[in-house]
């Protein structure tokens, strides 16, 4: 990948990591991908988040519903993967109206080399419609910190639950031959 | 095929009745934020007595350790007990591995282990099949873990409640007898804005 590409994907995860700051998020809870990598690196080094690695994302759904009965607020990044595993575990915000927020870094849809990542990442977002969960997108660099801005809102101000859908075309062809 | 019997791992055929080991350890620990999984072990806490630092779930299976973990985060000066039974546990097993990452002094979990999956029918539970959670938790790195088998034992777990100094599970053998129902409330809004309030925390 060449420098600039590299540089406008810092930027637009920076991007995130300080609307998250702006926002407030105590908890940062994470099954990795590319596309977090550096808000999971940011997460880690600040000593006011709670950086949690999970082993899988519905965990993530709950640690979230926790960190609101106790009054901090938290959210999940993950992959289009991760949000088949958190179907169920999703009945949990619908069930208590827990404010929720992720991030969803998207596989399967632009320039997917692996064919197994389909299935999954072309439905992501109608298995989060299904469940309640209102869907944001962005595929624009320039435009990620204010969507996530918004979705932030949404979440922690009015109560909602939100995914932002970051479209695969951020974060790049993926280099399958190691150099 | 039948399913294999007689391979339990339990450390001791000697169990403890489980509405009463419930009742005993709540009273020893008012001040803890208790989260309880769904089906028996919440109806166990109710029974107890309810309070607005009770918060019961009704479904989420596999949930209560990591909300637990999120609520003993955001919480650390106060003492979070989550009270499950061995089938929630083992769904949400992964989630010990997540809390023995992150080492929350102030968490304790109590597995109320009777082997079996109560609220379906009593059908056999990995716990009774061969899987020795205390071997489970050590391996995730919750090294203070351990099984409990006498109502004696209650001072020991509750004054790990109270210390806040190291996560912690305890494996409860209990038996396979079905007490009364006694049901939680089961409006989530309303047990998340009275668990908030106590936390002097405003609603939604």
């Amino acid at each position: 990948m060449d420098t600039s590409v590299m540089d406008v994907q810092q930027k637009w995860q920076e991007a995130i990591f300080n609307e998250l700051k702006k926002a407030n998020v105590r908890q940062v809870s994470y099954v990795p991908d590319a596309g977090h990598a550096l808000v999971i690196r940011k997460a880690q080094a600040d000593p006011e988040i709670h950086d949690i690695a999970l082993t899988t994302e519905e965990e993530g759904v709950a640690v979230n519903s926790g960190a609101w009965l106790g009054g901090q607020r938290s959210v999940l990044l993950m992959q289009s993967s991760g949000v088949g595993n958190c179907v169920n575990m999703f009945s949990l915000l619908r069930s208590c109206n827990f404010p929720f927020f992720t991030l969803v870094t998207m596989r399967g849809e632009y320039a997917e080399f692996n064919p197994w990542q389909g299935p999954m990442g072309k439905v992501t977002q109608q298995a989060l419609e299904l469940m309640g969960i209102t869907v944001l997108r962005v595929s624009d660099p320039d435009k990620v910190g204010e969507i996530v801005n918004a979705g932030l809102a949404s979440a922690f101000e009015a109560g909602e639950q939100v995914a932002v859908l970051l479209s695969q075309n951020l974060i790049g062809r993926k280099s399958w031959v190691r150099k | 095929m039948g399913e294999k019997i007689m391979n339990t791992v339990r450390s001791s055929s000697k169990v403890v009745e489980r509405r009463e080991f419930v009742a005993k350890l709540v009273k020893e620990i008012p001040e803890a934020l208790i989260i309880t999984s769904l089906g028996s072990p919440s109806y166990d806490v109710f029974a107890a007595g309810d309070r607005a630092k009770n918060f019961y779930l009704w479904g989420a299976m596999g949930g209560s350790t990591p909300m637990g973990l999120g609520l003993a985060l955001a919480q650390p000066e106060k003492s979070v007990v989550v009270i499950t039974g061995d089938g929630e546990q083992l769904m949400g097993i992964g989630s010990l591995a997540t809390i023995g990452a992150k080492q929350p002094a102030n968490l304790t979990i109590v597995v109320l282990d009777n082997g079996h999956y109560g609220e379906t029918g009593m059908q056999r539970s990995h716990l009774s099949l061969g899987t020795d959670l205390v071997a489970v938790a050590k391996g995730f790195g919750i090294q203070d873990a351990y099984t409990v088998d006498d109502l004696n034992n209650i001072e020991m777990v509750a004054a790990r409640v109270k210390a806040r100094n190291g996560v912690s599970l305890a494996q409860v053998y209990i038996d396979t007898n079905e007490p009364v129902r006694a049901l939680p409330s089961r409006d989530g809004v309303h047990i998340k804005n009275r668990f908030r309030a106590e936390l002097d925390l405003q609603p939604f």
